[in-house]
């Protein structure tokens, strides 16, 4: 059951059992985005608001899993009033993580956007206890909690759905001039 | 393979079980607890065997050979076919069977090939809302392209069609077509009634019966069906095959599906002949050892009897829905109908309100397989409120000590999530 109890840590069950910034937030002038997953049917739906550069707010609506609803709640609040750069690096370390495996066993390429088609033989290697070696837990915070996933293949793509979702919503926040150059 | 002079009344599962070699591996170090036939069953040995054997000393192309091999390899394929109309008590075999690669294309041929001959602009087809995509998707691209209107027969409480007014619904309907029993529920509609019906108002009538023909003795005559839907794969039989079988003067009347190789009689360069049935429906090198696999897996269920695999399904069926209804109450609710008379082996379990897909993820983890998922019926989950429905399924190698696993996997998720 090892392995089990590494997808379902308790802080994940904790945040599917209450999950965080739950709603909806009126859109306009908040971006809202809805991501599926095929697959099951899970649906995630990502509302943000960006003034002057920042996350000001998020709420996280929709159905599903344990593993799509807990992501989501994690990431409302890993971001919730952080500055777009640094969620956008959150994203980004937080889809490498999620996709740390698929580039281990050689299947790397463009793993950003594939995920969730990673290899099925994931679980043997899964026990390695590699994963860390990129990714730095201790500055990932409670979202470390999700490292597991990696080792269900079929489940990375519910810990993403959000995650695209929001990188989705930046941009589109971004493109509709509402955020200004930070850098 | 003593499990075949088991024909008769019952049937014993832990002897079939030795037929399959695949049931026979563990699962993290647990017995493989396969309930997901619904999805694809497992081969006996005999299926596989039949398969290598053409391989290993039959192999070559069927309808253009004249040596002595490829003559083999073509009544192989041949007798299949005739395999295939005993099974379902085809008038015709030789003409009326045609290979296909699933359900999922027969249908489609239907849809194709019949439609775009027979169908107009407002012209109706009636199907139901507990269809699998596979008889819901080719219509509704018809319905795209022509203008075809499509009604659809609802869903009772009872998880039952709802056949409220079906007089008037399959009024003026040119063809009906329904699953023999759904892939989610396990519901298994009063089709020969509604055939009657049906053609009645003069439709033509369709049945899908990839969860149905696996399980049940099957008559094209007593439904009442003028075309038959299935997949060799549900059946003990390899993927790749399906079977679409056709009374002959519809598919005499309708035009070639595919084209290419094999299907024609003559070809100019301004136009071609299509050949005679059944081979104007199969373009190109069609699924030889699959067909030969499935004539296997028919032979071996033939052998243990269909009527004995039917009882079987209805007595597990009937034991898993008691076992969990004591065990578990009102936190687990089975989305199908009571009892066994007009149902399947199919049990769409909702538990408590653990998510399907977790529920499948920590039952893997006691080796007991279901299938989590929407189940290619996305608008009867809208019927039923739900995204996806965790589903365990039976079939003949199944037992009660299968049941007894779910249960058991079933109480550890609750235990973990609450
Ligand atoms: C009722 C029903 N119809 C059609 C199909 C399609 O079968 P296949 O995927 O083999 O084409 C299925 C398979 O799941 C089914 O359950």
């Amino acid at each position: 059951m090892s392995g089990l109890e590494d997808l379902y840590r308790e802080i994940i069950l904790d945040h599917y059992r209450s999950p965080r910034n739950r709603g909806e937030l009126p859109s306009p002038p908040a971006e809202r985005v809805e991501a599926f997953n095929p697959l099951c049917g899970d649906e995630v739906v990502v509302y943000l608001q960006v003034d002057d550069g920042v996350l000001s707010d998020i709420r996280i609506s929709g159905q599903g899993c344990s593993i799509s609803q807990s992501s989501a709640s994690l990431m409302s609040a890993a971001v919730k009033g952080k500055p777009v750069n640094e969620v956008r690096d959150l994203i980004k370390t937080f889809k490498s993580m999620m996709s740390i495996h698929e580039s281990h066993l050689g299947t790397g390429a463009g793993g950003e956007d594939r995920d969730g088609t990673a290899s099925q033989d994931g679980e043997d290697r899964g026990g390695t206890e590699d994963e860390g070696v990129l990714i730095d837990p201790e500055a990932m915070g409670e979202l470390a909690a999700l490292q597991g996933v990696v080792k269900f293949p079929v489940r990375i793509k519910c810990a993403t759905l959000s995650w695209n979702a929001l990188a989705q919503g930046l941009d589109e926040a971004a493109s509709a001039g509402d955020v200004g150059t930070t850098d | 393979m003593e499990t075949l002079s088991a024909s008769g009344t019952s049937i014993d599962p832990v002897a079939i079980r030795a037929d399959f070699p695949i049931l026979a591996r563990e699962v993290g170090g647990r017995r493989l607890v396969y309930l997901d036939s619904a999805a694809s069953s497992q081969h006996p040995r005999m299926v596989l065997d039949a398969m290598d054997n053409y391989y290993e000393t039959t192999h070559a192309n069927v309808h253009r050979g004249v040596y002595a091999m490829a003559e083999e390899a073509d009544r192989l394929y041949e007798n299949a076919r005739t395999s295939v109309g005993r099974f379902i008590h085809a008038p015709d075999p030789a003409r009326e069977v045609l290979f296909t690669k699933n359900a999922t294309e027969s249908l489609n041929l239907v849809a194709y090939s019949w439609g775009r001959h027979n169908l107009q602009r407002g012209d109706i087809v009636v199907l139901s809302e507990m269809e699998h995509h596979a008889n819901l998707v080719p219509w509704l691209a018809l319905a795209e392209e022509r203008g075809i209107q499509l009604r659809f027969l609802g869903i009772d409480d009872a998880y039952r069609l709802d056949l409220t007014g079906i007089e008037d619904i399959v009024a003026g309907a040119k063809i009906v077509s329904l699953t023999l029993m759904s892939n989610v529920l396990g519901t298994m509609p009063p089709f020969a009634d509604i055939a009657r019906l049906a053609h009645a108002a003069g439709a033509v009538v369709m049945a899908d019966g990839a969860q149905f023909v696996p399980h049940l003795p099957t008559d094209v005559g007593a439904l009442g069906c003028d075309f038959l839907a299935f997949s060799g794969h549900k059946m003990l039989g390899p993927t790749g095959i399906g079977v679409l079988w056709g009374r002959r003067d519809l598919l005499e009347d309708m035009p070639p599906f595919l084209g290419g190789g094999g299907m024609i009689r003559d070809v100019r360069l301004d136009g071609f002949v299509p050949s005679e049935l059944p081979w104007k429906f199969e373009a190109g090198t069609p699924p030889i050892a699959e067909a030969i696999g499935l004539a296997a897996a028919l032979e071996y269920l033939e052998a243990i009897g269909m009527e004995a695999i039917g009882a079987h399904q209805r007595s597990l069926t009937s034991y898993a829905q008691q076992l969990l209804n004591d065990r578990f109450g009102g936190d687990l609710k089975i989305m199908g109908p009571a009892g066994v008379d007009d149902r399947g082996g199919v049990l769409s379990i909702a538990y408590r309100d653990i998510h399907p897909h977790d529920l499948a993820q920590v039952l893997d983890q006691s080796g007991v397989c279901i299938r989590a998922g929407h189940h290619c019926a996305k608008p009867l989950m809208r019927h039923l409120g739900v995204t996806a429905t965790a589903r365990a399924s039976f079939y003949l190698y199944n037992d009660e000590s299968d049941v007894d696993a779910l249960a058991d996997a079933l109480a550890e998720a609750g235990n973990l999530f609450w």
